[in-house]
């Protein structure tokens, strides 16, 4: 059974029957989360770079990604950052820990499948897609700068 | 100095709580997040329209899965102006390879250490 | 045999009797506002086992046993088990069933489960073929998590509409005699689509299924909202229960104070889990313990309890599809 114009009032009708929820205070979580990893970030950054004063820049921002990169991680596995996810929403789920977040806890959840068919399968789950299009996009840049 | 750290917080902030207000108004799940905050990274970079935000806030704006995108662009277009056609295929994975590779490695080995507990809430 | 009244409603010549019942929970349900109706309230979610998919099989064989236990019978006067569950190919119940010695009939209903296999048990029953029929279902959190939506540990925020898939497995043993709550009507329903799309949302999407349904058998039946003790609905939650009963006021029945939803009472407000919870468990721990102890001591005569179900899969979703609905009625009578 089928009727459009049912079907869109009731949608119509549920839409405004949705709660209002507060959202302000989580946009000054997520500000404030986000803020803080990135400040992090540029602590660990502005570190190496006195501590081993022959890192380049640019090595050092490598060096940064993969120390927050492993934070993340780790949080993840002891199952303190989705509590972060809980409070802090795009807070945490935007910076690249975000992106570790997302490679780890699929692994881990799936892991009583198989090391193949379960930690290595399922890694890419969630996060498969933000490599794929990155490649691709990276992929037509460059193809569109070899003929400007 | 101190004047960076507080930059680094603003646009870090910012960047992220741009995220959030997505999530609130349209339910987006959070892989779509990041596939559309690449994205948008990447095609600011090729404008050079991003560069001036590390600039001026460093790791406000490369921490953020937007500096993922950055240097996939930027890996790219350095690439394709060493190597020429090669470049379009090596540029961006090579770019990125630490990450991803990193993230990977202690996936992998946190995986195996660890498992998942159940939600409280 | 029992006798069709109207076109969706049979009234049983033989009503069948539930002589057993059973509910085991987790932490967080047993923290809830039932806490002190379940008959066993689980410490660890993961309850011994390994994975939490043989912890939902184990939650469904101990309910199995405890009602059974209670029924004061043994596994071999057991003739036939009806179970399902929210798993892909339901493996839970089939997997339960390994352990017993008896017929099964493995039935997928999403949420509704609980009196979907009531009603065909009851209707089995009343066949006179069958002394004994067991019933059973359950869902576990976490196994819903891992199939339907995120891992765990994926630091996401879940909507404000969403539900919470209930850890706990009921278990009702049918019997042809005994001096206990008994099915008089059964009311299997329509599947219903309002084009609601919104994974997030079930309750909405349940809603016109579970009007329709009530709204069948209360014409079939010749009844109104006000002749029963109780109407209670599955897992509509908060959201869907208040949506049903605006579309059965707009249909001219009054749902007043005689309605609730299991979903809806099943945890504390400051359990933050925004509309309450959801899952083949919800209705079945629930009927299993609250209602039938309430039935049995006679506070209620007469209810309506109608789980409802969202018959969706990750693929439909996926592939853009809405979500559509079900929702069986029982009428069961205290004894």
């Amino acid at each position: 059974m089928n009727d459009i114009e049912r079907d869109k009032k009731y949608n119509d009708y549920v839409q405004a029957k949705i709660p209002k929820t507060k959202n302000f205070p989580t946009l000054i979580y997520s500000y404030l989360v986000g803020g803080i990893i990135c400040l992090l970030g540029q602590g660990i950054h502005d570190a190496i770079l006195a501590i081993w004063p022959q890192v380049t820049q640019e090595q050092a921002n490598v060096w940064m990604l993969i120390v927050l990169i492993f934070i993340a991680s780790f949080l993840t596995g002891l199952g303190l950052y989705d509590k972060i996810g809980i409070f802090a929403g795009g807070g945490s789920i935007v910076p690249i820990t975000g992106f570790s977040n997302s490679i780890t806890s699929p692994a881990m959840e799936y892991k009583k499948e198989g090391i193949i068919f379960g930690i290595c399968v399922k890694m890419f789950s969630v996060a498969g897609p933000v490599i794929v299009n990155g490649v691709v996009i990276s992929f037509i840049i460059g193809l569109i700068y070899l003929f400007i | 100095m101190w004047l960076l750290y507080l930059k680094v917080f603003l646009v870090g902030g910012l960047i992220c709580m741009l995220g959030q207000i997505l999530i609130i108004k349209t339910n987006i799940t959070s892989a779509r997040i990041l596939v559309l905050f690449v994205t948008i990274g990447a095609i600011l970079e090729a404008l050079g329209l991003y560069d001036p935000i590390v600039e001026f806030a460093g790791a406000g704006a490369t921490v953020p899965i937007t500096g993922f995108g950055r240097s996939l662009a930027k890996g790219a277009i350095d690439a394709v102006k060493q190597q020429g056609l090669l470049g379009v295929f090596t540029g961006g994975l090579t770019a990125t390879a630490g990450g991803i590779a990193a993230a990977v490695i202690f996936a992998y080995i946190f995986s195996l250490l660890f498992s998942s507990k159940t939600k409280k809430y | 045999m029992g006798k069709k009244l109207g076109k969706q409603t049979i009234m049983l010549d033989h009503p069948a009797k539930i002589i057993g019942n059973f509910s085991i929970v987790g932490e967080k349900e047993g923290q809830g506002n039932f806490a002190s109706y379940f008959d066993m309230i689980l410490k660890d979610d993961k309850y011994g086992q390994k994975t939490y998919e043989k912890a939902e099989k184990k939650m469904m064989l101990e309910a199995i046993k405890g009602c059974l236990h209670k029924a004061h019978l043994t596994t071999s006067q057991v003739e036939l088990y009806l179970a399902g569950d929210l798993l892909n190919q339901i493996i839970s119940a089939s997997f339960s069933a390994r352990e017993l010695d008896c017929s099964y009939l493995g039935i997928y209903g999403a949420c509704s489960t609980m009196s979907e296999i009531l009603g065909i048990g009851a209707l089995l029953m009343d066949t006179g073929a069958y002394d004994h029929i067991l019933c059973a279902t359950g869902s576990h959190f976490t196994t819903a998590e891992r199939q339907y939506r995120y891992p765990l540990e994926l630091g996401n925020q879940r909507p404000p509409t969403s539900q919470w898939t209930i850890t706990g497995a009921g278990a009702s043993m049918l019997s042809k005699e005994g001096n206990a709550p008994k099915i008089t009507h059964v009311t299997f329903g329509k599947v219903m689509d309002y084009n609601i799309k919104d994974v997030n949302n079930m309750g909405a999407a349940m809603a016109p299924a579970a009007m329709d349904t009530l709204i069948t058998l209360f014409q079939d039946t010749h009844t109104q909202p006000k002749d029963y003790d109780l109407i209670v609905t599955g897992d509509l939650g908060k959201l869907g229960s208040e949506i049903l009963m605006d579309l059965m006021e707009n249909k001219g029945y009054t749902l007043g104070k005689n309605y609730a939803d299991c979903g809806q009472m099943m945890y504390t407000n400051n359990q933050k889990t925004y509309q309450g919870g959801s899952g083949a468990g919800c209705s079945a721990v629930v009927f299993n313990s609250y209602l039938v102890d309430k039935l049995k001591k006679k506070e209620y005569k007469k209810i309506i309890f109608a789980a409802t179900g969202a018959l969706l899969s990750t693929t439909s979703s996926q592939q853009g599809e809405s979500i559509p609905g079900i929702c069986h009625a029982i009428i069961v009578e205290g004894a």
